[in-house]
């Protein structure tokens, strides 16, 4: 059974292909389609991939995705492919980007690192040392980050 | 750009131009000339955590060099009032031409340097950097062994939060050191560290035995362990005390071997060294002066005479 099946094409939205298996719901998280939004978004994990042998896939009806939030998931779905569907079809096809660092989108978790106080203004900044494997580093402190946990330090 | 924040702020090359400047500088440091190469600057003394030695050989590097001081410590001040680093710096922004900082929060150096324009030089951030103590190990050791290439260094103790040993190991395997790192396994030197110097391709050997490396040494470099940076107290207890140098573990120590330490110390550099030919932590310190002259005067923009006359 192919992975279309399992879940209804969707009208307009975002489709997110390619997730590495098991990692859809801190997709979601990332991308802060956790709580409070009211989209429909369907959500199949696990299912068999040629490409990955198992992944996940994320439909988000009626919500285009911007660039800075597809950007996001490069941190855990860097090879993630994302299509905005118009009306049932593919309108455009979007990469995701891993830059050379992130600015305001997760903070450091080291708990004393300067940027630890919230009152502190300038934007929250890492690094990143390398793609493959996944390496991240606080600007400020130097410390690196656990990309296992970094969801939980989305800003 | 003017700060140092980490040593990976100085190229090789220019960590041996200030060495050379501080060795020119060296009669100016103790007070056999006056040369007024910062007349009419500030610096802004920023302690916000004790300090003797950074705090003290800044003050006379300015002053020896013509410079005013302002010195701000956090107890009596607006920050013991909850105001954020970043205030504070602005404020220090229109009131010097050039800051140092100590900080118990790691990343306040390079967080400073990004709230301001004058030129930040790190003292010390919580236990990540202290790169201008680095320079002055790198002005005491070459002077020393003549060079900083290719040394066989031990470093000892609290290599978790000693920040003196992270940016002086950081700076020596650029320079083609072997190091040897001696501490418990609770002190270990943090891994993203020990990472950076093998990529850098430095030899490093971590143990937990002292005695075994002596022999061998170029540079012994001890450290306290740290009292102040244990969440508990009980994980102290269970370390301290646990290496002593003494003047009998240096019987097979190479001639021109050197004992240095950052200090303050407490019981793991013995005072029987002292009187030996290896030690040279007083040295050290004193050389906080020039060294310290020559990186005002770089970040400042400031040229040195190559020869200082008396």
């Amino acid at each position: 059974m192919s992975e279309m099946r399992r879940v209804t094409a969707i009208c307009n939205g975002t489709a997110i292909d390619h997730i590495p298996s098991g990692h859809a719901l801190q997709v979601l998280k990332m991308l802060r389609l956790d709580v409070g939004r009211s989209n429909p978004i369907s959500m199949v994990m696990n299912v068999p991939s040629g490409k990955m042998g198992r992944k996940d896939v994320l439909k988000i009806e009626d919500r285009e995705l911007n660039q800075e939030e597809l950007d996001r998931l490069a941190l855990i779905a860097p090879k993630a492919s994302v299509a905005i569907i118009r009306n049932y079809h593919v309108a455009e096809k979007r990469t995701i980007e891993l830059g050379t660092e992130l600015i305001n989108i997760v903070r450091c978790s080291f708990s004393n690192c300067i940027t630890q106080n919230p009152r502190e203004p300038l934007p929250h900044k890492l690094k990143i040392i390398s793609a493959e494997p996944m390496k991240i580093r606080c600007f400020y402190c130097g410390k690196n980050q656990n990309i296992d946990e970094i969801v939980d330090y989305i800003i | 750009m003017g700060d140092l924040i980490t040593m990976d702020d100085l190229t090789n090359e220019e960590i041996l131009q200030v060495l050379d400047n501080a060795r020119s500088l060296l009669p100016v440091a103790k007070g056999d000339v006056y040369l007024p190469l910062l007349q009419g600057k500030v610096l802004g003394n920023l302690f916000f955590e004790n300090s003797t030695r950074t705090r003290m050989s800044f003050e006379t590097a300015m002053k020896r060099l013509g410079g005013e001081v302002l010195n701000l410590s956090s107890i009596g001040s607006s920050v013991a009032k909850g105001e954020t680093l970043y205030d504070t710096m602005q404020m220090v922004d229109g009131y010097a031409d050039i800051a140092v900082i100590r900080h118990p929060n790691q990343g306040a150096a390079q967080y400073s340097a990004d709230a301001v324009e004058i030129p930040i030089l790190n003292g010390g951030d919580g236990a990540g950097n202290h790169p201008t103590q680095t320079m002055l190990d790198l002005f005491t050791i070459r002077e020393a062994h003549g060079s900083l290439e290719g040394l066989n260094v031990m470093m000892v103790g609290d290599l978790r939060y000693g920040r003196t040993t992270h940016s002086l190991s950081h700076a020596l395997v650029r320079f083609g050191a072997k190091i040897t790192l001696v501490s418990p396994e609770s002190l270990r030197m943090p891994d993203e560290i020990v990472s950076d110097l093998i990529s850098h391709g430095g030899e490093i050997n971590e143990t937990e035995e002292m005695s075994l490396s002596i022999d061998s040494a170029d540079v012994i470099y001890m450290t306290r362990i740290q009292k102040e940076r244990f969440p508990d107290e009980d994980e102290y207890i269970k370390v301290a005390g646990i290496y002593k140098l003494t003047e009998d573990n240096l019987s097979g120590a190479k001639a021109g071997m050197i004992v240095m330490h950052p200090l303050p110390r407490v019981n793991e550099l013995d005072a029987s060294v002292d009187s030996t030919k290896h030690a040279r932590y007083f040295q050290q310190a004193f050389n906080g002066v020039p060294t310290r002259m020559a990186l005002l005067c770089r970040s400042l923009g400031v040229k040195i005479p190559k020869k200082v006359n008396k």
